[in-house]
């Protein structure tokens, strides 16, 4: 019995650890690609030189300083109204007694099921009609309602007992001042998970930005990146790799820093 | 307090929903001739072409590859980084990595994965004779290296979520099995297994919802080639609707993809009558 634990726990880890380095390869190999001249592309040596030529002809060879910007801009704009229009929503959902709240809020699940990226082509027209053609006000509209985060909140706000809130209202809060000094600070962890999940979508975000922006001035990365990549005018793969990692380190870095919080903020936010 | 939001959503979901619907009735507006009334002209287009049911298939396709591999390997991971193995946290990002990363920074890294003569999958391939081919650029293989991605990718996002199940359910549960002598698969397949199924339930929603949303990736990696052997339905449509500025087909795809997702929430809404929920 022992004996074929001790065997099945050696399995075990055999299969998990095999499992991680499939996993991890292909990343493995960007940055071996990324930090090394092309010439070492294929050939594994660990006398190899390693440099950052890669990511300096990257950084010089398409305006990526730019599209920093953009992402950020776009990214700290869509979470700051996100948190807002999601706070005062889900507060009126919760704790707001008005006509017809159940069919309302049935009606702003639909979005769960329903991305705005799936509707790109009425969403194209309306941010036409709407004059907001490339520019980043126009990249975030659709995303700024959030269902997600609408539900999440209600669902946070409605486990806090109505004994703060009387509190509150005794010391003379009005329906807003129980909003920010009661319901939200007690929500926080749930802003920090929701946050994480916002930007880290944004900051990945393609499709919808790659229709609606045509310029430099603003593209965000990942739109920077994907016509730095196509362009014909024979770039290293090592170049386009050291690119790929460059756009995608600020979360990668958060991510290995502050791990445990990116793992419990996605399941905070999608247990429910 | 509802209505900014509630204003926006109505705006950039609601109403483009029932315009998609309208828009799949019209014919596409043109300098000449003006958006008009056409019935089903547009749905007859539609089942007339084949690269639209080429579409339909392949996203199936790549539905059925992704969905059950990326849940499979999901409660693997999780099973593995619950139990207390050497170097759990280091697997454990190891498997979530990849959820962070944007798609087009995954597309990158894979193209370079699969490029025929110095990838990294040839230089395995080589030894063992397999070497030579060109797997992104078949018409059999493209697809397939697709949904490999997408499965890359979200495994380990879905991991979490069964790893956060997994540490809420009782070790007495383990211990009471180990005494009645249970075998490790019975424990999993009585056990385990259904206590898990809310959020196998959850998994299996939100994989079918990527299933025909995340395509960021075939943009770079193949562009839905070659011949249309990795065109999913939303890429068509932006195909269609962006780049031959067909708005008639492309609203008539929009439904088509609507309904289907339409079908994932009537789905969903039938298991959870029948009592997935065991807690």
């Amino acid at each position: 019995m022992i004996r074929a634990n001790t065997i099945f726990a050696a399995f075990e880890l055999g299969a998990a650890w095999l499992l991680g380095a499939i996993w991890l390869l292909p990343l493995l190999f960007a940055v071996w690609t990324a930090f090394h001249a092309p010439a070492y592309m294929a050939h594994f040596s660990v006398t190899a030189p390693l440099t950052l030529e890669n990511f300096a002809t990257a950084w010089q060879a398409a305006p990526f300083a730019r599209y920093f910007l953009n992402t950020t801009l776009l990214v700290i704009g869509i979470l700051i109204a996100q948190f807002t229009l999601c706070t005062l929503a889900a507060f009126a959902f919760a704790r707001l007694p008005f006509l017809g709240r159940n069919i309302l809020f049935s009606l702003v699940l639909i979005q769960l099921m329903v991305a705005p990226d799936i509707l790109l082509l009425e969403n194209y027209r309306t941010i036409k009609w709407l004059g907001a053609m490339d520019t980043l006000p126009g990249i975030a509209l659709p995303y700024l309602a959030s269902a997600f985060g609408i539900f999440l909140l209600r669902q946070t706000f409605l486990t806090i007992p109505k004994e703060l809130e009387d509190a509150a209202r005794i010391e003379g809060c009005g329906p807003l001042g129980v909003m920010m000094r009661v319901y939200v600070p007690i929500a926080r962890p749930v802003y920090v998970a929701y946050g994480l999940v916002s930007v880290s979508w944004h900051w990945n975000n393609f499709l919808w930005p790659l229709i609606i922006t045509n310029s430099v001035e603003t593209r965000p990365l990942t739109v920077g990146l994907a016509v730095f990549a196509s362009s014909d005018q024979g770039i290293d793969w090592s170049v386009i790799t050291a690119a790929t990692l460059m756009t995608s380190a600020p979360l990668l870095i958060g991510f290995l820093l502050f791990q445990r919080q990116f793992v419990q903020s996605f399941v905070r936010a999608g247990i429910r | 307090m509802v209505l900014p939001a509630a204003a926006l959503l109505a705006l950039f979901t609601h109403i483009p929903v029932i315009e998609s619907v309208i828009h799949s009735f019209m014919s596409t507006d043109k300098p000449k001739r003006p958006s008009h009334f056409v019935g089903f002209d547009n749905y007859d287009a539609l089942i007339a072409d084949p690269i639209f049911w080429k579409a339909l298939t392949n996203n199936l396709i790549y539905a059925l590859g992704s969905v059950p591999l990326s849940i499979a390997l999901a409660l693997l991971m999780a099973m593995f980084v619950n139990d207390k193995l050497a170097g759990r946290g280091f697997l454990r990002a190891a498997y979530f990595t990849p959820t962070i990363l944007p798609m087009i920074a995954v597309a990158n890294i894979w193209i370079f994965f699969f490029t025929p003569d110095y990838g990294l999958l040839e230089q395995f391939l080589k030894p063992l004779g397999l070497g030579g081919s060109n797997l992104l650029g078949s018409n059999g293989t493209a697809l397939a290296c697709v949904t490999a991605v997408a499965v890359w990718k979200e495994a380990g996002f879905f991991m979490i979520f069964y790893l956060a199940a997994l540490q809420q359910i009782p070790p007495d549960l383990k211990e009471a099995a180990a005494i009645e002598g249970t075998s490790r698969w019975t424990f999993f397949r009585r056990v385990t297994f259904p206590l898990l199924m809310p959020t196998t339930l959850f998994v299996l929603v939100n994989a079918m919802i990527n299933a025909f949303r995340v395509v960021d990736h075939i943009f770079v990696m193949t562009g839905g080639g070659p011949n249309n052997a990795t065109s999913v339905l939303l890429f068509r449509i932006y195909e269609v609707g962006f780049k031959y500025f067909d708005g008639g087909s492309a609203s008539a795809m929009t439904v088509v993809l609507l309904l289907l997702l339409g079908l994932i929430a009537l789905g969903q809404f039938f298991a959870l009558d029948r009592k997935v929920h065991y807690q």
